[in-house]
């Protein structure tokens, strides 16, 4: 079984309401040193075996007809996920993290 | 004259719209999501509500049903096709319409009684109005804030397809105060505001006869049956 992880983010250039929220909470938590917030979507996909060069262009396909809209989102990563614990801290996508 | 209305999983105002088209003088036609044939209907509405719950998207899982496809290929051919709210939010992910709706600003969903100015009447759904009447009608959204990039907004005003704008108060963030708007060629048109909800004495907006005498919605239905009928 394999996955793929598809991130999609609000263009930079379209004011982000939800972002924005976060963004202004943070200070009153303490957090005073983020001057703006993103908040996007992250998909997991998941097949039957391995991850193939043609499994992770289907997932591009489906990821610029469906999971993301072109008017105010841009699809920023599509890549395997190794391993996937649930509830396991963040790092086992190999992302660059 | 047949009018279609579209009912997709979530959607809540398909029996306010086909009351509409009758209060019209039409004849109203349910349309269901999964099946693609338009039964011969000369018109179609497709009415608000949270189709899917908004998920994904608002209408983004709505624009793929099966009744789709043979909308955008009829809408494209003239067929006269309205959405209303999360009619309009289809009409964009099916790209019979540009740009798109995000959240409101102000991050609240907003329900109240919207002046809006009609500033296209030539269109099927708006030949009945005058160009520049205001009218009132409900307003209730979530994912009612229209933005497009400034190309596309620049083209929208330059060819008039601007259809109705809102007036007094933004109520949404929605870009260059726009609250509905046409394809180039004036028969695909969608908005947030609702105007089936303002079709009846008794159940509308406040209107100049006293309370809940509004009924400044109803020419859009009355457009759209002169339009099949010119």
């Amino acid at each position: 079984m394999g996955r793929v992880v598809v991130d999609v983010m609000p263009k930079p250039e379209i004011l982000d309401p939800q972002g924005k929220a976060v963004a202004g909470a943070l200070p009153r938590l303490g957090f005073g040193q983020f001057t703006s917030v993103l908040q996007g979507k992250r998909f997991e996909l998941e097949v039957d075996g391995d991850v193939t060069a043609e499994v992770l262009a289907a997932a591009l396909a489906a990821a610029q007809k469906l999971l993301s809209n072109p008017v105010i989102e841009d699809v920023v990563r599509v890549a395997v996920i190794e391993t996937h614990v649930p509830g396991a801290p963040a790092g086992s996508t190999g992302a660059g993290l | 004259m047949r009018v279609g209305v579209v009912t997709f999983p979530g959607t809540l105002d398909d029996r306010d719209a086909a009351r509409a088209v009758r209060l019209a003088g039409g004849e109203a036609v349910a349309l269901w999501h999964a099946d693609a044939d338009l039964h011969d209907v000369d018109a179609v509405v497709l009415p608000g509500g949270f189709s899917y719950g908004d998920y994904l998207r608002a209408g983004a899982i709505s624009r793929f049903a099966p009744v789709m496809g043979s909308i955008i290929e009829a809408a494209n051919g003239g067929l006269p096709v309205l959405g209303i709210c999360n009619g309009f939010q289809i009409l964009c992910e099916a790209h019979l319409l540009p740009g798109s709706m995000i959240k409101n600003l102000q991050l609240t969903f907003v329900c109240r009684e919207q002046v809006l100015s009609v500033d296209n009447a030539d269109t099927s759904w708006t030949r009945d109005y005058v160009a520049g009447q205001r009218i009132t009608v409900p307003l209730k959204n979530q994912d009612g804030q229209f933005v497009a990039d400034d190309v596309t907004l620049d083209e929208l005003e330059g060819e008039g397809r601007v259809v109705v704008r809102y007036q007094g108060w933004n109520p949404n963030g929605s870009r260059r105060d726009i609250a509905g708007i046409t394809n180039a060629a004036g028969n695909v048109v969608g908005l947030m505001p609702h105007p089936e909800h303002a079709v009846e004495v008794g159940y509308g907006p406040d209107g100049d006869a006293g309370p809940r005498t509004g009924t400044d919605g109803l020419k859009f239905f009355t457009s759209v049956l002169h339009t099949l009928v010119s």
